[in-house]
């Protein structure tokens, strides 16, 4: 039996560099006894084996998991992880993939290890409550705390990020750590009376901790399996937890039968929310007046899940009126039309053709987001005739106050809102159609259609056409297009 | 009034609002300067015997409030005690607390007074405050008013790590009955402001400036459960909309509690414990496994069973599925056997490279054994062929009823 001797409980350098040297000299596992200086062994000293000379073998090297999983599993307080640890090392340089197979008993019984000490570092920062030492500037803080495995190193360096302006110890059982403000030591191990006592605030957070308990959910069993009864004895909250859960049931069966009691005689009252425009006695458009009504429509289910109603925009007096289907994604969180992709594209095209999207009308034939959510997002879905139906008042009070003399219908779902009736795209676009004795209409496609063509040619192409045909527009009705800057 | 009596009576009124979280922010630490921490994790400092988190100091600013929201135990129509702080005192408390590792930083809330404007201007300072004059860098929560100025919210985002605004009752007709002053609609309005900003927030474009910080753990949102007659059904659906819609990060969902001096419009029972758990399981399930709403609760009156969870429930339902070979199934298919979390499933497919899975292999991965069994294949298990159909396979897997804790019959 060779004897290996590490330094301390924590020496992952010395186990690592043993662990080396007697895997390239080919030493099987249960050949090695690993010991800690001064460790329960104590037999440390004069029988410890050199470690093999370096073999001429070539140094090898492990997959960083095991690495990983080597410095944080050799903190678990359990003696024979040094052992476990080395001989999974061997198996590890076999097998180069095994750190993953978390089905292999030996893999199973080091990761339980590591998760142990993942979670006691967390209960460390957790739980460890500090007390005030004097007062400012010179005040300290200072905590006793029981680790259950080999972590104050560990837990330490956390402490320091989150309080580094403050001079604090923690002590343990096992070792102690201290902050100056810049420099973060090591001691020995403390006792519980070297720690303060007591701390004026601790009298506070106990009625915190009282308040913020609701009698009425009692689950006990939930509290403990995260803040097991280990840690009790160190949390100045805790002697509440017995007296809290053995008036529960009381406080709560007070609560359930009590008395009606009449409401509040001088409750406050909520105000009336203001309407800006009315209180500067300005006078609402007739439009505006539409705009509000439709905010609250309920005509069709749609207005349930939508954010809101997405009303037109543009002037009163514009010549030309563009319908597109319904709002997207992006429309219906900022309550304004075209404002996502497809409006993007719109904007371009638009400006291509020589038109300023500021003196046209722009609106959708449904003004509700038709949606499925799907996980993060939400797949737009075509509203169908009932739903363009229920909406088509507000297009029609849209085109009957702004009058324009083009209405251009982009897409089947506005074809059908401005004509009444179905009417294919593909047969009718491109050319202007009498619509009544107002305005004359003009049919094209939706910008998005052209987002969803798959094929860069074909997508160059239609856009192409899809601005030519605003240039028709254009040329119709000049008044719509961009001043010259 | 003094301070512990107000903490009392604000830790009190804030106790109903079930995030505690402080996962998910930036990282930030005090080595340059201020104090504080956060870095990704949330750390729960303490359990209350209700077995809640305590990571943050919960309270409210003020628990007067014009408003008269029926559940709420704030309601103007209360006669609970009423306090206010001032905005020094609950800066003076959190880093007081903070300094002694009680909690990861603040969470902020406040009846409305005055005005919508009035109150989240309040809130506003206390963040600013706490960020600008003390350097904190813990987590800062803010609760935020739906009706309140745009640009106060921006600032709101501007301090804190995360914004929430509460549903409560997803059913339109349930909020104009118990909460006769807020509205879905600018409920919703809010949330997609906030989400706009998120984005905003998230996009870096390059040779541009950074946009403005805002809230990096997003925003979250809670749902009442009980207190209205609302199913399971429209309150998941509710939740997938506001995931879907809003990019929330977490919807919480409350089971209504009987509270001091409660409304008698509401009931008068024990808060369905059970119901809660198992819609946030079905909330996990719709996140994380693939599920649809219309798969855990489309089925029967649109509740969910509350003896056996709603992926068992699925399985039991759609039996003809089963049983699943674990050595050959993809992982979509794994995520939907009952038992088998993410974990289990990635290991399994980790481990399924390099040799067969076991039936033995499953309790070192923690599954539970007797209720995958019937759901499973393995090469040296295969469940009964008759287990399946069997009519009695439900009862075998539910629990039997468990006296619940402490008195509610």
């Amino acid at each position: 039996m060779r004897r290996v001797g590490l330094a301390g409980e924590t020496d992952f350098a010395g186990w690592r560099k043993a662990a080396r040297a007697l895997a390239l000299a080919g030493v099987p596992a249960e050949a090695v006894s690993w010991e800690v200086a001064g460790g329960a062994a104590g037999l440390f000293g004069g029988d410890e084996e050199a470690l093999p000379a370096k073999a001429e073998a070539p140094a090898f090297t492990v997959p960083r998991a095991f690495m990983e999983l080597a410095e944080s599993a050799i903190l678990h307080r359990d003696p024979e992880r040094f052992a476990l640890l080395y001989a999974l090392l061997l198996r590890v340089l076999a097998e180069p993939g095994l750190v993953g197979v978390a089905v292999d008993p030996l893999v199973a019984r080091i990761r339980a290890f590591e998760k142990a000490v993942r979670r006691d570092i967390h209960k460390t920062h957790a739980f460890v409550r500090f007390r005030r030492i004097g007062t400012e500037p010179g005040e300290r803080f200072v905590a006793w705390f029981e680790p259950s495995h080999h972590t104050l190193e560990a837990s330490a360096p956390f402490f320091v990020r989150r309080f580094a302006a403050m001079h604090w110890s923690i002590l343990t059982p096992e070792r102690s750590a201290h902050w100056d403000g810049e420099t973060l030591r090591f001691g020995p191990g403390a006792d519980r009376a070297a720690a303060p006592s007591d701390d004026a605030l601790e009298e506070l957070w106990r009625r915190y901790y009282a308040a913020i308990f609701n009698p009425a959910r009692l689950k006990v069993a939930a509290m403990r399996a995260e803040m097991p009864k280990k840690y009790w004895r160190n949390l100045p909250e805790a002697p509440l937890i017995l007296p809290l859960i053995a008036d529960a049931q009381r406080r709560t069966g007070a609560m359930i039968a009590h008395a009606e009691t009449e409401p509040k005689p001088n409750r406050m009252r909520a105000a009336k929310p203001r309407d800006a425009a009315q209180e500067a006695g300005l006078a609402e458009t007739e439009l505006a007046a539409v705009r509000r009504d439709a905010a609250g429509c309920e005509a069709c289910p749609l207005y349930r899940n939508a954010t809101q109603t997405v009303f037109g925009e543009g002037p009163e007096t514009a010549e030309i009126l563009f319908v597109g289907e319904q709002p997207g994604d992006k429309e219906d969180l900022a309550g304004r039309p075209f404002v996502g992709p497809a409006g993007q594209l719109f904007d371009r095209a638009l400006a291509e053709a020589g038109i300023d999207r500021a003196k046209v009308y722009v609106t959708n034939a449904v003004k509700h987001f038709k949606f499925e959510p799907r996980g993060k997002i939400r797949l737009h879905m075509k509203p169908n005739g009932a739903e363009i139906a229920a909406c088509r008042p507000w297009y029609e009070k849209e085109k009957a106050l702004v009058r324009p003399k083009l209405v251009v219908a982009m897409g089947a779902t506005a074809a059908q809102a401005v004509f009444g009736r179905a009417m294919p795209v593909g047969r009718n676009r491109g050319r202007v159609v009498p619509l009544d004795a107002e305005a004359q209409a003009y049919l094209t496609v939706h910008p998005s259609y052209l987002l969803r063509l798959p094929d860069a040619d074909a997508k160059a192409r239609e856009y192409e056409r899809f601005v030519a045909e605003l240039k028709e527009i254009a040329d119709l009705l000049p008044a719509a297009r961009r001043s010259a800057a | 009034m003094d301070l512990r009596r107000k903490l009392e009576i604000l830790a009190d009124a804030a106790k109903y609002d079930a995030s505690c979280a402080s996962s998910g922010t930036e990282k930030r630490d005090s080595r340059k300067g201020g104090i504080g921490s956060t870095e990704g994790m949330g750390i729960c400092h303490s359990y209350a015997p209700d077995g809640r988190c305590i990571s943050l100091l919960k309270v409210l600013l003020t628990n007067a409030c014009a408003y008269d929201c029926l559940y709420c135990v704030n309601r103007a129509s209360s006669n609970v005690p009423r306090a206010r702080f001032t905005v020094e005192e609950v800066v003076g408390l959190t880093l007081d607390f903070y300094r002694r590792n009680y909690i990861e930083g603040l969470f902020l809330s406040s009846g409305i007074i005055r005005s919508a404007d009035y109150t989240m201007g309040e809130l506003v300072r206390v963040a600013r405050t706490l960020r600008r004059e003390h350097g904190f860098r813990g987590y800062i929560h803010l609760k935020t008013i739906p009706e309140a100025d745009p640009a106060l919210i921006e600032e709101a985002g501007l301090h804190a790590d995360r914004l929430s605004i509460n549903v409560e009752l997803p059913v339109e007709t349930s909020l104009r009955t118990f909460a006769p002053e807020k509205s879905g609609a600018v409920i919703r309005r809010s949330m997609a402001r906030l989400r706009l900003k998120l984005d905003a927030a998230a996009e870096e474009k390059p040779g541009r400036h950074r946009p403005p910080r805002f809230a990096p753990a997003g925003q979250s949102t809670q749902m009442i459960v009980g207190a209205d007659g609302t199913n399971d059904r429209t309150l998941l659906d509710a939740a997938a909309g506001l995931y879907g819609s809003y990019r929330l990060k977490r919807v919480y969902y409350s089971a209504f509690s009987p509270i001091p001096d409660a409304s008698r419009a509401l009931p008068p029972a024990a808060p369905p414990l059970e119901r809660e758990h198992r819609l946030y399981q079905a909330d996990w399930l719709l996140r994380f496994y693939g599920f649809t709403v219309e798969e855990i609760a489309g089925a029967g009156d649109g509740m969910l069973p509350l003896d056996i969870d709603p992926k068992l429930a699925w399985a039991l339902r759609n039996r003809d599925r089963f049983p699943v070979d674990l050595n050959r199934a993809d992982r979509e298919l794994l995520l939907r056997v009952p038992g088998l979390g993410k974990k289990a499933v990635d290991s399994i497919l980790a481990a399924r490279r390099s040799r067969t899975i076991r039936f033995d292999d499953l309790a070192r991965l923690r599954v539970p054994l007797k209720k995958a069994a019937p759901f499973i294949l393995l090469s040296d298990h295969r469940p009964a062929a008759h287990l399946l159909e069997s009519e009695t396979l439900r009862a075998r897997l539910a629990p039997p009823p468990a006296q619940l804790s402490f008195g509610f019959p």
